[in-house]
């Protein structure tokens, strides 16, 4: 009896050795980004079972071609373009992405080099230190940082997450990032309850988790403002954001 | 729960406290009826200091983008010699 409970947690062991990590990557017009990320997180992911799902919203840019052509280089079986129309969304392609992922893991980060595939390993190891169902890179705590944001930039992205903090007992430094490591069934669980877009997407998920119970971990990331590539999300922003608040803390 | 009913629970709470500081008057009246306006004023100061706190010691990581660019130029020569567009600057 003991010793096949044991077998069972060696076989355990031995599945989560050989977890496979499906590296999600939304792109609209990310031509000069998303060749450079395939080749880091290549680099970086040396022993380590993984496919890219990249999901691109028709971009006019020929960001898909480059995926073509990186396909040729890698293989199709680890390069995947799941491709769409039309731009439709962040929210919706992570869901998207997700239906034609077949890891264990899903990570999702961004093309555009904010999120440097060198941390990857860091999210593999915390995930499998501490069992977590969900690690999130943040970047306001030692050994994290931003590079490029002016003070204004500063100042709100500080007096936002104070807000947050107060309001809503998160839990987690870090509520707006997007580089985050899933198990895929969590994330199908929570990605499904949630409605928000832009920045209060990533908070909405990360809230919607707690509350839920599922164990979030936290590692350290840097975040390098983009450097190619112009940035998607703008206007009233803020206005967005303290909409989203109140809308998170009516209904989780 | 709701989280807005742990806030509002709280509050409650607090509100309780206070009226019945003012029902007993263990301290004196005239006190108990500034103690909310306290509250909000510290609140308020809490928040103006987390907000300061976190601008004057907000981590920043120059050298991660001098790194960045070198990553950048390594990913290229690579992409380059497979014949991949990697764009002109
Ligand atoms: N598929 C898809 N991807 C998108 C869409 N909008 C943005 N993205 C991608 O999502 C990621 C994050 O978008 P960004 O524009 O960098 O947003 P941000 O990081 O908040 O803003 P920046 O300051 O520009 O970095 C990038 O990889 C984009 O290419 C969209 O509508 N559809
Ligand atoms: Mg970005």
């Amino acid at each position: 009896m003991a010793e096949e409970r044991m077998e069972e947690e060696e076989e355990k062991e031995r599945e989560k050795e050989n977890a496979k990590y499906s590296i999600l990557i939304p792109t609209y017009n990310e031509r000069l980004n998303i060749a450079l990320i395939v080749y880091l997180i290549f680099k970086h992911l040396r022993d380590v079972n993984f496919e890219i799902i990249i999901v691109d919203d028709g971009s006019p840019d020929g960001t898909q071609d480059v995926i073509r052509q990186l396909q040729q280089v890698y293989g199709e079986d680890r390069i995947l373009l799941r491709a769409r129309p039309r731009k439709l969304g962040l929210g919706t392609a992570y869901y998207h992405g997700l239906k034609h992922a077949s890891g264990d893991f899903v990570i999702i980060m961004d093309a555009d080099l904010s999120h440097h595939p060198k941390y990857l390993p860091s999210f593999i190891r915390k995930q499998k230190e501490t069992g977590a169902n969900i690690v999130t890179g943040t970047r306001y705590v030692k050994n994290g940082g931003v590079h490029g944001w002016n003070l204004m930039r500063k100042l709100t992205s500080r007096g936002a997450n104070v807000l947050a903090q107060t309001l809503l007992w998160p839990g987690v430094s870090d509520l707006t990032g997007s580089f985050r490591l899933y198990e895929r069934s969590v994330l199908e669980d929570v990605i499904t309850s949630c409605v928000s877009k832009g920045y209060v997407f990533q908070m909405e998920m990360i809230v919607r988790a707690t509350r839920k119970g599922y164990h979030v971990e936290e590692v350290p990331i840097t975040f390098v403002d983009r450097v190619f590539g112009s940035s998607k999300l703008g206007g009233s922003e803020i206005v967005e954001y303290l909409k989203g608040l109140v809308y998170l803390l009516f209904t989780t | 729960m709701k989280h807005i009913l742990k806030i509002m629970g709280l509050l409650a709470a607090i509100s309780a406290i206070w009226i019945g500081l003012l029902e007993t008057s263990v301290v004196p009246r005239s006190y108990t009826w500034l103690l909310p306006i306290y509250l909000i004023v510290t609140l308020g100061c809490y928040g103006l200091l987390m907000v300061g706190v976190g601008l004057m010691f907000f981590p920043t990581c120059p050298q991660e983008a001098v790194l960045l660019q070198q990553d950048i130029a390594e990913a290229r020569e690579f992409l380059i010699g497979k014949a991949i567009d990697v764009g002109s600057d």
